[in-house]
C-alpha cells in the first residue's frame, strides 16, 4: 500500500499529468478549475515543461493542437462555457487524429451560466461538441483518486487510439479534497511516426491536417476512425456495479451524483428495498451492455443527474425500452440530496416499474 | 551554371493558384530562404485557412495545417515542445491573420513567440470567392461590398505592421511587395531575416507581403501588380516598422 | 550566353515573365496550347537572353531555369 496524500481534486489532475509525462499545459482562467492551471504554473517551470496562459481557449486548444501534432503529450483544462469555445479545437484535433487531454470541470449553463458544479456538458462530451462525425473518449471520475488514475488513463488512451480524451468531472469532484495514491503506473508513450518534428532529412515529410476536398477520400477517413472507435468501444468501456446482484431498481449515476447516490442507496438498503447502481466511468464509450443485463432483472432504473436529463437517453437506448427509465435531477449549480434520490427509489418501488 | 532553378525545400507539384497570383513567388522565396539556412529538416510550416491552405502540399518540409486563424497558436505550440530544435513559420493570408485570428497574431507577438509569420495580404477573401477583406481599401469594390468599401458602415482597413509596431514585444516587422523583380528581392531579404532571427532567437518576426489577387480583382496579372503600386503602397506604406535589434522602432 | 529552360506543362500563361524580361525574350506561344489549356511562355529570341533571371523571379509558378 503506498503512501496516501491529501489534495484537492483539480490538484490531483495536474500532478498526474506530470506523472503521466505531460510537459506542456495552457489554459485560459476560469472558475471552477483554475488550481490546475496554478499547479501548472507552479510546477512546470521548475521540471522544464511549459505553461502557458493562453489569450483565449480557442488559442490554448490551438496551442495544444500544436504540441501534440509535434509528438508531446499535452493538455489543457477548463470549464463549460471555456469548452465551448474549444470545440472548435477539438473537431480539428478529431480531423487531423491527435491525441490530446481535455479537461472540463463542469459549471451550470447554458451561456454564462453559474459557477457551481454540473453535469450538463454530458451531451456535448459525449456527442462531441465541435462539427463533424467524432468522438472523445470521456471520464467521468468520482473520487480524487479517479481524478489522478483517470489522467494517467486519458493520457495512454489518447495516444494509443489517436483520440482526444475528456476528463469529464465538475466543481465538486474538483475542489473535494481526499486522500490520493500517486502511485501511479505509466505505460510507455507509443512512437509517433506521424508527428511533424521536423524532417532531419531522414525520412518524407509529414503532414498533419484535417481537410480532404476529394469527397472519397474524406468518407473514407471517417470510416476509418469510426473502426477506430469500434476498437475502443469493444476495449476500453468502464463502469462500477454496486449491490447489482439482486436488485430489483437500477440507478444510473456518474462522479458527484454517483457518490450522493449510494447514500441514498445504502439508506433504501435499510428499508429493505432492493436497490444497486451502475456508475459509468466512461461516458464514451457509455457501457451499454450492462444496462442492457440489467434491464431484463430489474423493474425500472432512475437515471440520477445534475442535468435536465441527458445520461437518461443513453441509459433508455441501452435499457431498449424493456424498463421505464425515471429522471432525478437538480441543475443550475445544485446537487440532489440523498433524501431526494431516496424519496425517488421509494416512489420507484412502491409504484414504478415493470410488476414481477 | 545554373543561375535560377526552383529551391529544394518547395515540392514539385503544380501550385493551384490562379494564373499570376504572386502567392506563388512568396512560397518560392519562402522555400529559397529555407534551402539557403539549410534548415529544411528542422522546419515546420503552417498553413491557413484560405487561398494558401493547401501550403502543406507546397513545402518539402513538415507541414501543419491550422484552423482559421489559429496558425500563431499552433506555431506557438509546436515551438515550445521543442524550442531548441524547431524552426516554425506560419504562412496566413489577411482574413486568417488580421480578422479571424488577430487575438492570435497580436499575442503571438506580444509574447515575442520566437516564430516567423509570413503575411500574405492582398486586401481580399480569395478562396471564397473575392469577399471583403480587413484589408480591403475604402472604396473597393468586392463581392460583399458591391458598391465600395463604406468605411461609415464597416469601418476602416486594419494596417497590421503599424499595430503590431505598437507593442513591446514583437522583435521585427516589415512590410514588403513582390510586384517587381525589385521588390521580390527585398521581400526575400526581408524574409531571410524573419527566419535568421529566429535562428538566433530574437523573437516574433513578421514579414507582411503586398500580393495580388487578379481573378478576384477582375484584372489582368500586370494590371494587379499596378495596382499594388497606385493603390495598395500609398495606403500601406512599404518598410521596416520595428526591428528591435537594430535600434528601429518605426521606419517612417 | 544563356539557355532557358520552361516546365511548359507547369505555365498559366500569366505573362509575368515577359513583361520582366529587360530584352523582349520571352512570349505567349499563340499557336499552342499546353497540358492546362493555356498559351505556354515560350523563348522568342532566346540568343538575346543575359540570363538575368528576372523571367524567373517574377515567375509564381516557378517553371523558368536559366543557366548562363
Amino acid at each position: 500500500m503506498s503512501e496516501k496524500v491529501l489534495m484537492k481534486g483539480n490538484e490531483a489532475i495536474a500532478e498526474a499529468a506530470i506523472l503521466a509525462g505531460c510537459r506542456h499545459y495552457f489554459g485560459y482562467p476560469i472558475t471552477p478549475q483554475t488550481e490546475i492551471a496554478a499547479y501548472m504554473a507552479k510546477r512546470m517551470p521548475k521540471i522544464g515543461g511549459t505553461f502557458l496562459q493562453a489569450e483565449s481557449e480557442i488559442a490554448a486548444i490551438n496551442m495544444v493542437y500544436g504540441v501534440s501534432a509535434a509528438g508531446k503529450r499535452v493538455m489543457t483544462s477548463s470549464s463549460s462555457p471555456g469548452i465551448s469555445l474549444k470545440g472548435e479545437g477539438i473537431s480539428y484535433l478529431a480531423g487531423a487524429d491527435l491525441p490530446a487531454l481535455v479537461v472540463n470541470v463542469q459549471r451550470g449553463g447554458p451561456g454564462l451560466g453559474g459557477i457551481q458544479p454540473s453535469q450538463s456538458d454530458y451531451f456535448q462530451a459525449t456527442r462531441g461538441g465541435g462539427h463533424g462525425d467524432y468522438h472523445m473518449i470521456v471520464l467521468a471520475p468520482a473520487s480524487v483518486q479517479e481524478m489522478a488514475e483517470f489522467t494517467v488513463r486519458g493520457f495512454e488512451l489518447a495516444d494509443q487510439y489517436r483520440m482526444t480524451a475528456m476528463i469529464l468531472a465538475d466543481g465538486t469532484m474538483g475542489q473535494m479534497m481526499e486522500p490520493v495514491s500517486l502511485d501511479l503506473h505509466v505505460a510507455p508513450m507509443p512512437e509517433k511516426p506521424w508527428a511533424t518534428t521536423g524532417t532531419r532529412m531522414q525520412r518524407p515529410h509529414n503532414i498533419v491536417n484535417s481537410l480532404y476536398l476529394v469527397p472519397e477520400v474524406l468518407e473514407r477517413s471517417n470510416f476509418e476512425r469510426y473502426e477506430r472507435y469500434r476498437t475502443v468501444e469493444e476495449n476500453e468501456t468502464m463502469y462500477e456495479s454496486y449491490r447489482m446482484e439482486d436488485a430489483e431498481i437500477c440507478i444510473a449515476a456518474f462522479g458527484i451524483a454517483a457518490r450522493v447516490s449510494k447514500n441514498a442507496i445504502n439508506a433504501a438498503r435499510a428499508e429493505g428495498i432492493r436497490v444497486g447502481m451502475i456508475r459509468p466511468q466512461t461516458l464514451w464509450p457509455f457501457p451499454s451492455a450492462p444496462f442492457r443485463a440489467a434491464a431484463d432483472r430489474v423493474r425500472c432504473m432512475i437515471s440520477v443527474e445534475l442535468s435536465m436529463g441527458q445520461m437518461i437517453e443513453d441509459v433508455r437506448l441501452a435499457a431498449e425500452c424493456r424498463v421505464p427509465v425515471y429522471l432525478c435531477n437538480r441543475v443550475g449549480g445544485m446537487i440532489p440530496e440523498p433524501e431526494q434520490i431516496l424519496a425517488a427509489i421509494r416512489e420507484a418501488a412502491k409504484t414504478g416499474g415493470n410488476k414481477q | 551554371m545554373i543561375v535560377f532553378q526552383k529551391p529544394k525545400s518547395l515540392a514539385d507539384v503544380p501550385l493551384h493558384y490562379c494564373p499570376g497570383c504572386t502567392h506563388g513567388i512568396v512560397h518560392r522565396l519562402v522555400a529559397e530562404v529555407i534551402d539557403e539556412l539549410g534548415i529544411e529538416g528542422r522546419t515546420i510550416g503552417i498553413a491557413p485557412v484560405g487561398c494558401s491552405v493547401m501550403a502543406y502540399d507546397y513545402f518539402n518540409c513538415d507541414m501543419i495545417e491550422a484552423a482559421h486563424g489559429r496558425a500563431p497558436a499552433v506555431a506557438t505550440g509546436v515551438k515550445r515542445a521543442d524550442p531548441e530544435h524547431h524552426i516554425v513559420f506560419t504562412y496566413q493570408g489577411d482574413g486568417d491573420l488580421a480578422s479571424i485570428g488577430m487575438a492570435e497574431t497580436v499575442h503571438a507577438a506580444a509574447r515575442n513567440e520566437n516564430i516567423t509569420v509570413i503575411f500574405i495580404n492582398n486586401a481580399i477573401y480569395g478562396m471564397t470567392g473575392g469577399q471583403m477583406a480587413p484589408t480591403s481599401l475604402p472604396g473597393q469594390v468586392t463581392q460583399t461590398s458591391p458598391y465600395g468599401r463604406d468605411v461609415k458602415q464597416c469601418g476602416y482597413p486594419v494596417k497590421v505592421c503599424e499595430m503590431l509596431a505598437e507593442l513591446e514585444g514583437p522583435e521585427y516587422l516589415e512590410r514588403v511587395t513582390v510586384n517587381s523583380v525589385k521588390n521580390v528581392k527585398n521581400a526575400k531579404k526581408a524574409i531571410k531575416k524573419a527566419f535568421q532571427n529566429q535562428l538566433d532567437g530574437k523573437g516574433f518576426s513578421l514579414v507582411e507581403v503586398l500580393s495580388s489577387c487578379p481573378t478576384n480583382w477582375g484584372m489582368t496579372p500586370q494590371k494587379a501588380l499596378q495596382w499594388i503600386d497606385e493603390k495598395m503602397i500609398p495606403y500601406y506604406p512599404l518598410g521596416v516598422y520595428k526591428d528591435r535589434s537594430a535600434g528601429t522602432e518605426v521606419s517612417k | 550566353m544563356a539557355k532557358l529552360t520552361f516546365r511548359t506543362d507547369l505555365c498559366k500563361g500569366c505573362g509575368l515573365c515577359v513583361d520582366a524580361c529587360p530584352r523582349q525574350v520571352l512570349r505567349l506561344a499563340a499557336d499552342k496550347i499546353n497540358k492546362k489549356g493555356h498559351h505556354p511562355v515560350e523563348a522568342a529570341d532566346e540568343a538575346a537572353c543575359i540570363g538575368c533571371a528576372f523571367c524567373a523571379t517574377m515567375c509564381p509558378d516557378c517553371i523558368i531555369q536559366v543557366e548562363r
